[in-house]
């Protein structure tokens, strides 16, 4: 294969205590490519996204992200874990977007987007607020920049969220359920962006409960159960006549 | 007659306070002429002055070593944290007093303050510790680093009260720990942060009456000084006590509002001050728009968690 995947996980393993969360997935994301994971909670979904994104340590198998280890490096066939300045520099280049927003309470909302930058990519002041009105205005808050987060609704802050995400200039998305948390009629605004966003090319992996997105947007639709990945395909075989038992009994549960 | 009972106990409350009232006009050695003499004493300001420098000077200090010890009890490296829950328990586990003392007496312990590299070069520089530890030098010590112990747990409650996400996605944004601390954690715990620490403040205003045991001239030692001279003991106690209520009461009112403004956000409606409930009484039908209904940066930290 001549493309390096943005994403590659072989047999990854995660858990907690005794809790084991990953049991051996594996998968491959190609750049450019939009791959949703569906499945029950509990499923290993979300725990899988944030060790792509370094904020959990794998136990066992490999993980990478453009070619390179999650949270090691390695010389020879020895392994050497990150420092933690290594591993911030690698989550800038990955847009993380939360279930609850998670936006910073006592920034406005182009506060929220410029602060990564100018904090950790030390973009100068001015250039990070143009940019940071331009990917506000994109997601259609152009006239909401000096709100502060308590004073967006659900659907408002998560376009604020993919907003800060993406002025990192991320070369990857990952979306963990961005949706699940949000009134029904604010759900439309918020996958229109994310919509957009992969038709731009941007290369997304996305946890999510919106199986109509995953049809439509997504490349490859991933079922995931109890810590495996149960089944994976494109959209309209997976959601339209899925082999798995499993998968047939959840989506007849979900649809 | 209905609520006999309240009419019984506002009679005996009245009966009490009406016999201390007379007493204590009636009882000459109160010597209220005295305390009014000394009032405004130069000696006494001077004391009033010495005891506002050393609150906010140990303040200062103690909030500083508060929130160091705060990230360090908060670090994932086990013997910066240990460090940290050893200097907390060292402090909060002996009086205040007995620290003052040692403090004093550092100089038996230590006959001279030598800085430099430890094996290689250790006397760098070589100080007197007599010359070097005044009497404020170990006014500062004893209650600034015994401060900063209580601050540690304050500023830890403040830290630990924001919600997780906020770190993770910072996190997730390629900050660093101390970004994430510096920038998005403790600006969001200063509301947590905030209130009891006006309280340490007005705590400590009294504390420094300690010092008066390695005779630094503040508030109280001023007033033990004059009346070690002229034996009027208690009306200068009463000159003391008068101050520190002043002071107090100043810090209190000051804390009162610093906790109206740090508690918008969680309820919408603000009690009104005593401030404004006079003047609806005063001027009936002008009712002014209370914070809460205006904007400001503060208020946005409640809305979400």
């Amino acid at each position: 294969m001549s493309v390096t995947p943005m994403i590659e996980a072989d047999l990854v393993c995660k858990q907690f205590g005794r809790n084991e969360v990953l049991k051996g997935v594996s998968l491959t994301v190609q750049p450019g490519e939009v791959m949703c994971i569906i499945g029950p909670s509990g499923s290993g979904k979300s725990t899988l996204l944030r060790c792509v994104n370094h904020l959990e340590q794998i136990d066992a198998g490999r993980l990478a992200v453009d070619g390179e280890l999650v949270g090691y490096r390695q010389e020879g066939d020895k392994l050497y874990e990150l420092r933690e300045n290594e591993v911030a520099q690698k989550r800038a280049d990955i847009g993380m977007v939360f279930q609850h927003f998670n936006l910073f309470g006592h920034m406005t909302a182009l506060q929220n987007v410029c602060e990564a930058p100018v904090q950790v990519k030390r973009v100068p002041k001015k250039q990070a607020r143009e940019v940071g009105v331009e990917l506000l205005t994109r997601v259609g808050l152009g006239d909401k920049l000096d709100a502060y987060p308590s004073q967006l609704s659900g659907g408002q802050q998560q376009r604020v969220a993919i907003a800060r995400a993406l002025a990192m200039r991320p070369k990857l998305m990952l979306f963990d359920e961005p949706t699940s948390a949000l009134d029904p009629e604010l759900v439309g605004d918020v996958l229109k962006v994310m919509r957009e966003l992969a038709q731009e090319g941007m290369t997304m992996l996305v946890v999510t409960h919106e199986m109509g997105f995953a049809r439509e947007v997504a490349d490859t639709v991933v079922f995931m159960d109890g810590g495996v990945i149960v089944e994976a395909g494109p959209p309209a075989q997976l959601l339209g006549s899925p082999r798995e038992a499993r998968t047939r009994d959840f989506l007849s549960r979900v649809l | 007659m209905r609520h006999y009972g309240r009419w019984v106990a506002a009679f005996v409350v009245l009966l009490i306070a009406a016999s201390l009232i007379r007493s204590v006009i009636t009882n000459d050695r109160f010597e209220w002429g005295v305390v009014g003499d000394f009032l405004f004493d130069s000696r006494v300001l001077d004391g009033l002055v010495l005891t506002l420098e050393l609150t906010v000077c140990a303040m200062i200090a103690g909030v500083l070593i508060g929130v160091l010890l705060a990230i360090m009890r908060l670090s994932p490296n086990p013997l910066v944290s240990g460090a940290s829950g050893f200097y907390i328990w060292l402090f909060r586990g002996t009086p205040v007093l007995v620290q003052l003392l040692f403090w004093n007496f550092i100089a038996a312990l230590y006959p001279t303050i030598d800085l430099g590299v430890p094996f290689l070069a250790p006397d760098l520089i070589s100080l007197n510790a007599n010359t070097v530890i005044t009497p404020f030098v170990v006014a500062l010590l004893g209650l600034g680093l015994n401060e900063g112990a209580y601050m540690a747990e304050i500023v830890r409650a403040g830290v630990l009260s924001v919600p997780e996400g906020q770190t993770h996605a910072a996190q997730a944004l390629g900050m660093s720990r101390l970004q994430t601390m510096r920038r998005i954690v403790l600006p969001q715990a200063m509301r947590v942060i905030i209130p009891p620490t006006g309280n340490e403040t007005i705590s400590m205003l009294k504390t420094t009456s300690l010092v008066s045991v390695i005779a630094y001239a503040e508030l109280l030692y001023a007033s033990q000084l004059i009346y070690s001279e002229n034996y009027r003991t208690i009306p200068l106690l009463i000159v003391a006590s008068i101050w520190y209520l002043v002071m107090t009461t100043i810090l209190s009112i000051g804390q009162y509002y610093l906790e109206r403004r740090f508690g918008r956000g969680h309820s919408r409606e603000l009690p009104k001050t005593p401030f404004q409930r006079l003047k609806s009484v005063l001027v009936p039908g002008h009712e002014r728009p209370t914070i809460s209904a205006q904007r400001s940066p503060d208020s946005a930290g409640g809305g979400f968690a």
